[in-house]
């Protein structure tokens, strides 16, 4: 099997370097069928692991494929550790990359427009493209493959390198080189995290191998560091290692990049910044649920960081206009569930969002990516409207992919989202309470944002300027294929996999149990025990208050901008005036982009300058080494005074010098 | 056993053919740009001999040569490799091969002195990390100061005078002191081998005295805060070849030296004066790291750069006192070291490349003000994609060579205090902001004015230089196992060594490090 992970990994990687190096010469058909067909073999290969893990009984793959290095017993390797929860990662990551990979082909079609004419960048830009969007294919199926630490660390910045080149794909606009610079130094703030946490692995377990760190675990339960007066290493670790999650899936208070990060082409919107790259810190935790169950503390942190996360900046989400924000904020608001989810050791339900999100969170950016086309690249809301007569296919698949989004009953969403919520109400750890009222909350707020943007874009009276209604029209079969192919599971997943994610424990294979929870843990428990088949538990969740949430939300999402915005097309404006000092807030994000921009970035630059001229140029240039060469010359003046060139005066010098000599001897 | 003087070849024969090239001359300038690139390609691949003919099992001396020179004082040609300097010379001998090519056409101010200027330079520095004698080590380390002070002065910018004068004087100040501690030595030693330092007993005032003569030395060098602001100026000053000398290799002769003199001849010194060279390391790491992140100069910004990036070599060196003084340490020492090491010679690689990038774009607009630029990459696309590539690696990422080093080293600080660790893992932070902001203001955006507009990419030599190095950092951040292995037994040994008290027995009580060789990283768990 080592051929088949292999190929899986580098077949995006070559197609990625045919791309990139000679896109010049195989013209643009040739570079995006050189990496589709790389990332399709990688699909074909995954979706084998997958239904070899599924039906075959297929061992856990654990191997080393060459040592890195060496140093003071540590072996530093790349290799891949493939279990269930690994092959689950793959076909679902190769899978979007795959729809997002032919979806590229329409949406970047007339891209030398997006340049300026005197730059050569616009030249092969398409192909460049194609070339970093299998490399990130790459480096996140590194990500998930890893089977130790470093080569974690290697993927998760490789993936945080291909954002940064992404978000500023379009260099010559200042907005997109604002926001992938500041996209990599949120990110290196969560790294500097992540490798201290990293860092006290190697040192408490002389190794960086998970299944010899997690096996390892255990003995040091209750080890105790003397930090901040005492705190258990594995709080230590875990929050370290969470920091880098904290940036990745851009978490409260490191999530400013990622509204941001939609300055970005729309596929890699939906790739990177929605389903695979921003969900990595969840798989992380996941896989070192090991580690994560040996500290409470580090739960509690997680599951308030994610509930926070998941309802205030849903909340963002509800004055937003332009349409790839609208859909930020939800992925933000969503990623905060996942990881609400992991903080009440509801591992397995975290992954299923995870799942169910990649699928009905990539369609809906890729959606949204067919309206901006049809716009002519305009992309606020208020513009829009009435597009389903112009669009059927992209409101079909983004109504689905909405209601999947909210959760509504059957859908793929419904579950996932049921699942958490009704495991973090089970959770007893510190915070549980907060967050599970933050994330019931979030249901109804989740349905009214997605609700707005959807009956604001697709119904109502068409807004746009007369030349661009003219020209709206359904956008090529590249687009829509895609689009109707993230449909189906998003709306049939949840359905298929709801039992043996949270039912049956399928990640478990043989002895081999990626998701460790301890047993007073086991939110997930009680829908283990009262479980009697999809069709109940829908039922269920029929009588239970999400359900009531998501519904009041969308029938007010329904009411105001559908019913009322057809009477009164400034209802938007006027909801957000009588919001008064709350639309404020919200409009701010909070005021972090503010005081990030004030505090770190002026403040940096303040001190830097300070540091230069205090430092480097006055205390050191100034009193040391020009002051010691001025000193020299000071005292020189005075000096050279006693060279008169009298003779008299050095004789006398002398018979001065000779008696005091003499004296000196004879006295003593 | 009749041995081929494969390192007298590799000194000499640069500094022959720096001879030859002066002589031919600028009537023909094609011909001695020509010898002098084939001397460097030469003296390359001879070097390569040192790799393939290591045997890494070893931590002696090896390709050893030894004869009499000046017998009255015992002073001896004496030079021998191991794993510490043989990676560093072929580090040299490499480099040097870019500069060469990097002035083909842009010196044409008596191109064949310049060229002749680096390969003596290249023989000299050859000396240094081959030198087993300490007045040829001296000799070596300040005849190294000429060949640059001539390639700034002549070749250099408008403020040459100025920065050729700080530079010498810098350096000179500091190499006075280690001369003095070198021949207090040779009083206690009776010879001039620095092997025999080595083995020498010296008591507590002395290693201080020593160490401190040495730190002067080679805290410039490096250079370490305080004493590191004759880099920026010299390197505004320097020619392209210059700079890229200096940050590449010279800058490696200050921690070469830190491994050869400081830590095996004075260790109880460093063990008690740690905390010093620790604090001044992460000094350079935070505060220089501010300090780039607001230059206005391209060459100001990768020079300070350097000095933080230096700042983890010294950091790996002397961090390893801690982990041996703690007893539940499980090991960390000899990572501290390799750290270290990779980090100088990651560092050779991607600032040499940064400086032959600011050549590039000096060359064109005569300007290394950031502010001139912007939007570089619309005319230069392949010129943007290695400048993005190497502020990438400048700033640690994995999978490049910047990264092995750094991560080395702060995973041997973090057995040592968590508190250092975390003050030297902000470099993920700052590198990454004074590196990507760089790039942000120079490389991308519109296209600033008609001086940018009018830019042509990289031509067919300065492709292949990037290239090559690019290549080289890769392979590095990908596979540093082979650098690692060549280096492993020599720095086993100089920990093994290091973690010995040498204090007489009059002094024994006053011995912190008495760690047996044989308990090093096998001490009990945390």
């Amino acid at each position: 099997m080592e051929k088949v992970y292999l190929t899986i990994v580098l077949a995006p990687l070559i197609g990625a370097i045919i791309a990139g190096f000679f896109g010049g010469r195989i013209g643009r058909q040739g570079a995006h069928w050189v990496t589709i067909a790389g990332v399709g073999l990688s699909t074909a290969l995954s979706f084998m692991v997958l239904a070899r893990f599924i039906w075959d009984d297929e061992p856990v793959f654990n191997q080393a494929v060459y040592t890195w290095l060496i140093s003071d017993g540590i072996r530093f390797e790349i290799g891949f550790l493939v279990d269930r929860l690994t092959a689950v990662m793959i076909a679902t990551v190769t899978f979007v990359s795959l729809m997002v990979h032919i979806y590229t082909i329409g949406y970047m079609a007339d891209d030398e427009e997006n340049w300026p004419k005197d730059s050569r960048c616009g030249t092969n830009s398409y192909q460049r493209f194609f070339s970093y969007i299998s490399l990130f294919t790459f480096s996140m199926l590194m990500l998930v493959m890893a089977n130790n630490f470093m080569q974690l660390f290697f993927g998760w910045e490789a993936v945080g390198l291909v954002s940064y080149l992404l978000i500023g794909f379009w260099s010559t606009r200042e907005t997109a080189i604002f926001a992938n610079l500041k996209a990599f130094l949120v990110n290196r703030v969560g790294d500097f995290g992540f490798v201290l946490g990293i860092a006290a692995v190697a040192m408490y377990f002389n190794s960086l191998d998970y299944v010899e760190v997690f096996a390892a675990a255990s003995e040091h339960a209750d080890t105790q560091v003397a930090l901040f007066g005492g705190v258990s290493l594995m709080t230590l670790i875990c929050i370290l290692l969470f920091i880098g999650a904290m940036g990745k899936s851009a978490q409260v208070p490191l999530h400013v990049w990622l509204p941001d990060s939609m300055e970005g082409p729309t596929p890699i919107s939906a790739l990177i910044h929605a389903a695979t790259m921003v969900t990595a810190g969840v798989f992380m935790v996941t896989r070192m649920s090991p580690l994560y169950e040996l500290s409470e503390t580090a739960l509690s942190f997680i599951l308030i960081i994610g509930a926070t996360t998941a309802l205030f900046m849903g909340l963002v989400g509800l004055v937003q206009n332009d349409i790839k924000r609208v859909v930020a904020y939800s992925t933000l608001s969503q990623l905060g569930y996942m990881v609400t989810a992991l903080g009440a050791s509801a591992y397995a339900a975290g992954m299923f969002h995870l799942m169910t999100h990649a699928f009905f969170k990539a369609l809906l950016f890729l959606a949204a990516g067919s309206v901006i086309m049809a716009m002519h690249h305009r992309q606020d809301i208020r513009d829009m409207g009435g597009l389903r007569h112009y669009m059927p296919i992209t409101w079909i698949t983004a109504l689905i992919g909405s209601l999947a989004l909210i959760g509504f009953p059957a859908f793929s969403g419904f579950f996932s989202k049921d699942a958490i919520i009704e495991a973090v109400g089970h959770s007893t750890i510190y915070g549980s309470g907060y967050a599970s009222l933050l994330l019931t909350l979030g249901v109804f707020v989740t349905a009214l944002y997605s609700f707005r943007m959807y009956f604001l874009v697709f119904h109502g009276q068409p807004r746009m300027d007369a030349h661009t209604r003219e020209h709206l029209h359904e956008t090529s079969w590249v687009v829509t294929i895609p689009l109707i192919l993230l449909a189906i599971p998003s709306v049939v997943i949840g359905w298929m996999v709801v039992e043996p994610f949270l039912v049956s424990n399928w990640f478990a294979s043989g002895d081999w149990n990626p998701i460790v929870v301890a047993p007073d843990h086991d939110t997930l428990l009680p829908i283990r025990e009262d479980w009697h088949g999809q069709w109940a538990f829908v039922q269920h969740g029929l009588t239970m208050p999400p359900f009531f949430l998501a519904m009041s939300g969308l029938g007010l999402a329904a009411a105001l901008w559908w019913y009322l915005f057809a009477r009164n097309p400034r209802i938007d404006e006027q909801l957000q005036a009588m919001g008064g000092p709350l639309t404020k807030i919200l409009e701010a994000k909070y005021g972090f982009d503010t005081f990030n921009q004030k505090v770190f970035a002026g403040g940096g630059r303040k001190l830097g300058t300070f540091l230069w001229n205090t430092g480097d140029r006055t205390l050191i240039d100034g009193g040391m080494v020009n002051g010691s060469a001025h000193r020299v010359a000071w005292l020189a003046q005075y000096a050279r005074h006693l060279q008169t060139g009298y003779l008299y005066h050095y004789a006398i010098a002398m018979i001065v010098g000779l008696v005091g000599l003499l004296t000196f001897f004879v006295v003593l | 056993m009749y041995q081929f003087p494969l390192l007298t070849l590799l000194i000499w024969l640069p500094i022959i053919g720096g001879i030859v090239v002066l002589a031919s001359g600028d009537r023909a300038t094609d011909i001695s740009k020509w010898t002098a690139l084939g001397f460097a390609v030469f003296t390359f691949l001879i070097s390569l001999g040192l790799w393939t003919g290591f045997d890494t099992t070893s931590a002696e001396m090896q390709f050893v040569e030894r004869s009499a020179w000046i017998p009255t004082f015992n002073v001896e040609y004496f030079l021998g490799v191991d794993g510490i300097s043989m990676p560093l010379i072929i580090l040299t001998t490499f480099i040097t091969i870019f500069v060469i090519i990097a002035g083909w056409e842009v010196i044409t101010y008596r191109p064949s002195h310049y060229m002749a200027a680096f390969l003596v330079m290249e023989g000299i520095m050859i000396g240094v990390f081959s030198a087993l004698d300490a007045i040829l080590f001296y000799v070596f380390w300040e005849a190294m100061l000429i060949p640059m002070f001539l390639i700034i002065g002549v070749w250099g910018g408008p403020n040459r005078v100025y920065a050729t004068i700080k530079f010498f004087l810098y350096t000179f100040f500091g190499s006075v002191f280690m001369l003095v501690a070198l021949i207090y030595m040779y009083f206690q030693a009776g010879s001039f081998s620095i092997l025999d330092f080595h083995t020498l007993q010296l008591g507590m005032t002395a290693q201080i005295l020593i160490f401190i003569a040495f730190l002067l030395a080679f805290a410039v060098k490096v250079p370490m805060f305080p004493v590191h602001t004759w880099l920026p100026d010299a390197h505004v000053e320097a020619p392209t070849g210059g700079s890229v000398i200096l940050a590449a290799i010279m800058l490696k002769i200050g921690g070469y030296g830190f491994l050869r003199f400081s830590l095996p001849i004075a260790p109880d010194a460093s063990d008690s004066l740690d905390w010093l060279i620790i604090t001044l390391s992460l000094i350079a790491i935070i505060y220089i790291g501010f300090v780039a992140l607001v230059q206005q100069d391209l060459k100001k910004l990768i020079a300070y750069s350097s000095i933080a990036h230096m700042g983890f070599v010294t950091l790996g060196f002397f961090i390893i006192f801690t982990i041996l003084r703690d007893p539940s340490a499980t090991g960390g020492a000899v990572m501290g070291i390799e750290g270290g090491m990779v980090q100088m010679i990651s560092h050779g690689f991607i600032s040499g490349a940064l400086f032959l990038c600011v050549g590039v774009l000096y060359d064109r607009v005569h300007s290394r003000e950031i502010a001139v630029y912007g939007g570089v990459i619309n005319t230069m696309p392949w010129f943007g994609a290695f400048v993005v590539f190497f502020a990438m690696a400048n700033a640690g990422l994995p999978g490049t060579s910047g990264f092995v080093g750094e991560f080395m080293v702060i995973l041997a600080t973090f057995r040592a205090d968590f508190w250092w660790a975390l003050l030297a893992a902000t470099t993920l932070i700052l590198a990454a902001a004074f590196s990507l902001w760089m790039v942000k203001r120079v490389i991308f955006g519109e296209v600033k004015n008609e001086k940018v507009a009018a830019l042509q990419d990289l031509n067919r030599r300065e492709a292949f230089n990037l290239g090559v190095l690019a290549t080289a950092v890769l392979i590095l951040g990908i596979w540093p196992a082979p650098l690692i292995d060549v280096m492993h037994a020599t720095v086993e040994n100089l920990v093994a060594h290091v973690s010995l008290c040498k204090l007489p027995a009059a002094e024994a009580a006053q011995c912190i490090l008495a760690v047996p060789t044989a308990d090093l990283g096998l001490a009990g768990q945390p």
